[in-house]
């Protein structure tokens, strides 16, 4: 099988290991990945903060760039919530017919990592060693975007050695939001210290999650506040192996 | 002591009003048990219902009906509710329904009037109103008294005084009542209540209240609420003062089934509220004599012919949106400076100001869209609030002074950058330039001037990793004799 990777801009930019991650991972199962040197970004900030004539302009990029690939890999639930659930919008008003159909006939192709992997794949246990205790953070647009539901934890708990925490208020944001956490930082600051009381409550090693903007959210105070906590992207723990030994 | 300012044109910047609030810790832990209280028991009496979801739709499908045909249900109320005895006044914004109101109240040469407690009567600013015209509004509704003799402001929808704990109460009702020995227990509290409302209950022979729903078919009015306070006005005075949004309006008296269903599990958390009265204009030698119902347009038929707008009309009041919002939690309902607070106050309150006021409340959520899931009439609070950042952006595109904000031009700098693979490396290497400058030893960043500085309040940020994704696909590429393909 092929896929396309959109590896997105700030995973590209900021955290290149999670991509290296997917690329590992995904070659291990027998994917044949391919990686569009003229992609960017999905649109997503543009359209949160509301400049929607740019957003628009990265959608038509994206669909543009990717309507003749077999499938599209992203790993980040909110960038594939901007595409299912904000693409629309933007082409009904800004765009012509044929984006949208070339929307339409893209959609079903694009797949966030966990879906690709249990509904493309068909598959639960990728072979991942990782002997560690984790807690899960169940970032809002993998949550209630995508209704992701039990697919993290299902490939989290095959995962050999690994100790899943359960974390008390799963289903709460931690108080990124994109540019919320910029124009709204005291706010921000404080929904992300009630976040971490529920998450250092699980004694747990790493903090895993579906996207890296909730990790680095969290990660940045982890780090402010000298805590032992690491965040890890979910690609990073099911590309590690024994032999790898993260 | 200054209290915060509830009126958007003038209240301050959401971020700005929530800054006191984020040091108040006593208001915020109550806020933070209150709405845990709430929503535990809204989520067990939801999780009881299996068709859950489908009463949801049902619900939604109802007030979108309403919405796409209003004009024929309010033209039916207002004969139905004529025929049996009320008279309708139609109010075209705030300051006409004030003006019909103090004109029925000086006609019944009330001094004084008793109220339920009403969200509506907030937006029009009536009780400022009232005192300006010499007449007292006694607010009946024990958490709507509570603030009004604490002259303080109500932070939630439903649970205005959620914001207060019973220690709190008890010395506003000592102090304003004159029960220096007053215990602090709850039944202590509402024994005191009691007693100062049933002589006005008793005395005051004018009512002014809200309206939960009003029933096109019947011309009735609606009104549910857990005390009884409310019962009490609607039946012991000689007249009787209805206010409601146009909105309001529900096709049949059967509508009642479905939304009396997901209002009282929503707002409250209970299967039915204890008090749901519903009463026909005026029945002789029973209740009040005279009814007037008032129905506010109040900008509601501008937000109608908005594609994406409308739904927020949608809105049964149930107050889920923010007992569930983390924005919310923290903040309590001050901080948005108006009587419509949370998710659905975010969306409403800058419509209702026609986007001139209130601005930064389309920005006070994360979108994480809690609202949403939790609404029983399914509006889609996070689409909205996106389609009013970008009316936003759209006002703020006319003014010069948007090349002095530096998250326009940093909006502006990366939609450049997004537009080719190979504009985006250029502004992935300037970056890593840049960002080298505040970069620390151990390869964090801890300290950043301008909009970054709003990010390190709090959080360090990793820097620049050496090589970021497409660098080393591209080495990896060519290491297996690929060409690099653009």
């Amino acid at each position: 099988m092929r896929a396309s990777l959109f590896i997105t801009c700030y995973n590209d930019t900021l955290f290149p290991q999670t991509g290296r991650a997917v690329v590992r991972l995904l070659e291990r199962l027998g994917v044949d990945i391919d990686f569009l040197p003229a992609q960017t970004c999905c649109g997503q900030m543009h359209a949160n903060t509301g400049f929607r004539g740019e957003a628009y302009s990265q959608a038509k990029r994206f669909v543009q760039l990717y309507r003749d690939t077999e499938c599209v890999v992203i790993p980040s639930s909110s960038c594939v919530a901007m595409i299912r659930d904000q693409y629309a919008g933007l082409f009904e008003e800004l765009g012509n017919e044929e984006l949208r159909r070339q929307l339409a006939a893209l959609l079903p192709r694009v797949f966030e990592l966990s879906e690709f992997i249990i509904d493309k794949l068909g598959v639960d246990d990728v072979g991942a060693h990782f002997p560690h205790r984790v807690a899960y953070h169940a970032s809002c647009h993998g949550l209630r975007g995508l209704h992701i539901g039990e697919r993290p934890f299902k490939l989290l708990s095959k995962v050999r050695g690994l100790e899943l925490v359960p974390v008390a208020n799963l289903d709460r944001c931690c108080g990124f939001g994109g540019t919320f956490s910029v124009k709204n930082a005291e706010v921000s600051t404080a929904m992300l210290d009630a976040k971490l009381i529920d998450l250092l409550a699980t004694n747990a090693e790493y903090c895993t999650a579906l996207d890296n903007s909730c990790l680095m959210h969290v990660g940045g105070a982890l780090h402010r506040r000298n805590l032992k906590m690491k965040p890890i992207h979910l690609a990073e723990i099911l590309a590690s192996t024994e032999a790898s030994a993260t | 002591m200054s209290g915060p300012v509830m009126d958007p044109r003038f209240a301050p910047p959401f971020p700005e009003a929530a800054l006191p609030i984020l040091q108040n810790t006593q208001l915020r832990k109550n806020v933070a048990h209150a709405t845990d209280v709430i929503q535990a028991k809204r989520n067990h009496l939801v999780a009881e219902k299996k068709d859950w979801q489908e009463l949801r739709t049902s619900a939604a499908g109802i007030r979108a009906h309403v919405l796409a045909n209003l004009a024929s249900y309010l033209e039916e109320f207002e004969t139905n509710c004529t025929a049996a005895g009320g008279v309708v006044h139609w109010a075209r914004d705030a300051a006409e329904a004030r003006q019909i109101i103090l004109d029925i109240l000086r006609e019944e040469k009330a001094s004084e009037v008793i109220k339920i407690k009403t969200m509506t009567s907030a937006e029009i600013q009536l009780n400022p109103a009232l005192e300006a015209a010499g007449i007292t509004a006694i607010e009946t509704d024990l958490a709507e008294l509570i603030l009004q003799l604490g002259e303080d402001e109500a932070s939630h929808i439903v649970v205005p005084a959620l914001h207060v704990n019973r220690h709190q109460v008890r010395d506003i009702f000592a102090r304003r009542m004159g029960l220096p020995q007053l215990a602090d227990d709850p039944e202590a509290l509402t024994a005191a209540a009691r007693t100062y409302l049933r002589k006005k209950f008793l005395s005051v022979p004018t009512a002014i209240s809200g309206a939960n729903f009003l029933i096109a078919e019947t011309g009735s009015v609606a009104i549910v609420e857990s005390e009884g306070n409310g019962r009490m006005c609607l039946t012991l005075p000689k007249t009787l003062i209805a206010l409601a949004g146009i909105e309001k309006v529900l096709p049949r008296f059967s509508d009642l089934e479905v939304l009396l269903q997901v209002l009282a599990r929503s707002a409250t958390g209970e299967r039915l509220n204890p008090y749901n009265s519903l009463w026909s204009g005026v029945t002789a030698g029973d209740g009040p004599q005279r009814f007037h119902v008032v129905l506010l347009d109040n900008v509601r038929s501008e937000i109608l012919g908005r594609k994406v707008e409308r739904q927020t009309l949608q809105c049964i009041r149930c107050a889920a949106c923010l007992n569930t919002c983390p924005v919310y939690r923290q903040t309590g309902g001050h901080a948005y400076g108006s009587p419509y607070g949370g998710p659905i106050g975010a969306i409403l309150t800058p419509q209702l100001e026609h986007m001139r006021h209130a601005q930064s409340l389309p920005y006070a959520s994360s979108l994480c869209a809690a609202c949403y899931e939790v609404c029983p009439v399914k509006i889609n609070i996070p689409e909205v609030l996106i389609d009013l950042r970008a009316q936003v952006v759209d006002q703020e595109r006319e003014e010069s002074r948007r090349w002095f904000d530096p998250m326009y031009i940093g909006m502006k700098a990366a939609n450049f950058a997004f537009g080719s693979g190979a504009r985006f490396r250029m502004a992935q290497r300037f970056g890593k330039l840049g960002l080298r400058l505040f970069t620390g030893k151990d390869g964090w960043i801890r300290k950043l001037p301008s909009l970054g500085a709003r990010w390190t309040l709090s959080r360090d940020l990793p820097a620049m990793p050496d090589q970021t994704f497409r660098q080393w696909w591209t080495e990896r590429e060519s290491g297996r004799g690929k060409e690099e393909t653009r």
